[in-house]
């Protein structure tokens, strides 16, 4: 798989607005970010009222996919690009769903809505009219998804890498710092855990780093990519963005994503934390 | 919207007491300007990232200490130094 296979810059998604086998789509953390404008043509997945179960803690099944995709008008063999605010993170946590239940062709746009308002490119307020389709999700993929005990058994052997900023990997934060950090969980990580901020895969504007500048990051960190790994962050959207490095633009085998992460891990009675750098 | 707002969002139902808050808003010949700004710890690793709100408007739950505060909008990067105290309101205002 190349780079070019999971990933399109600006140009290429700018060139392929009209094309009706390409479906763009916005995946923000703001979920109302869509309202006030968007890329031409593009439609929304909210990430907390589509992709989220409504009652459990746990994301939609394979039905409840196909339903979303099939309301939203995407078809099996649609090319879909994918793009958010954020640096990609909600893109990113919506890319891993649609590997998990086995999307032919997904992409994300590189630098999301950030690097496309930075380059002043067209937004719209116009909402596009899609026709419903008939999708058929594949069963769920737990080989990119990780739980709790998968975590915990982890310690000391597999790689854990833990995404968030270096003041909530030490304890300082329990939240990322645009969000108030009232919390009930424990501070801290999980031990042997390296932390790999998601940040430094990406430049100020938002794209990625190249494949050589990625290597040699994780490589000073201390993360042998020969080892099976496991990223995790708050609640599973920045280590999204993490596992896409790694497995999709790395192609690095056995990387799962944590998505109860530190919201669940942080809760959890009597299993090993530890504070600091 | 038109023209720029001082300090950050509607602050409502936060526990103002127990955070350490950075805000302040961005501008361009003083008026709002639609961009992000990024929140840098004292040894300049990146901790978070808002969007500016419509009247250039942002905000950050830090901890008490030094941080860098990076605008970015179309055309331009600026930084500003602040330190951040709990319980109080750091305000900064960033022209580009």
């Amino acid at each position: 798989m190349s780079r070019s296979d999971v990933l399109v810059d600006a140009d290429w998604v700018q060139a392929h607005l009209d094309d009706p086998k390409v479906v763009v789509v916005e995946v923000d953390e703001d979920t109302a970010a869509y309202d006030k404008n968007h890329i031409r043509n593009a439609v929304r997945i909210d990430w907390k009222k589509d992709l989220q179960d409504p009652v459990r803690r746990d994301f939609i099944d394979q039905a409840g996919f196909e339903a979303l995709l099939s309301a939203k008008g995407i078809a099996n063999d649609d090319t879909v690009v994918l793009y958010g605010g954020n640096n990609n993170w909600f893109a990113s946590y919506a890319y891993w769903y649609f590997k998990l239940y086995g999307h032919g062709d997904v992409r994300l746009l590189d630098g999301g809505r950030k690097k496309w308002e930075l380059d002043s490119r067209e937004l719209v307020v116009e909402q596009p009219e899609r026709a419903a389709t008939q999708y058929t999700a594949q069963p769920a993929d737990s080989s990119i998804r990780a739980f709790r005990d998968d975590v915990i058994n982890a310690i000391g052997t597999l790689n854990l890498v833990d995404v968030r900023s270096p003041d909530e990997f030490s304890g300082k934060l329990l939240a990322p710092a645009h969000l108030p950090q009232e919390q009930s969980q424990r501070p801290g990580h999980v031990p042997s855990a390296k932390n790999v901020p998601w940040a430094k895969n990406a430049n100020d504007d938002g794209t990625f780093k190249s494949d050589d500048e990625l290597k040699a990051l994780y490589e000073a960190e201390g993360v042998d990519l020969a080892t099976d790994t496991i990223a995790y962050c708050r609640i599973g959207e920045r280590s999204a963005l993490t596992w896409f490095v790694l497995h999709e633009l790395l192609g690095q085998q056995n990387v799962k994503n944590y998505d109860g992460s530190w919201t669940e891990y942080g809760s959890l009675v009597g299993v090993p934390i530890e504070l600091g750098n | 919207m038109c023209g720029a707002k001082a300090g950050g969002p509607d602050l409502a139902g936060v526990d103002v007491a127990n955070e350490t808050i950075i805000q302040g808003s961005v501008t361009r010949n003083e008026e709002p300007v639609n961009g992000y700004v990024r929140l840098l710890d004292e040894n300049g690793e990146f901790t978070a990232e808002v969007p500016t709100s419509a009247t250039g408007q942002f905000r950050f739950f830090a901890r008490p200490g030094k941080w860098t505060l990076r605008a970015l909008v179309p055309g331009a990067t600026v930084d500003r130094q602040v330190v951040a105290t709990q319980g109080e309101f750091t305000e900064v205002a960033i022209a580009v």
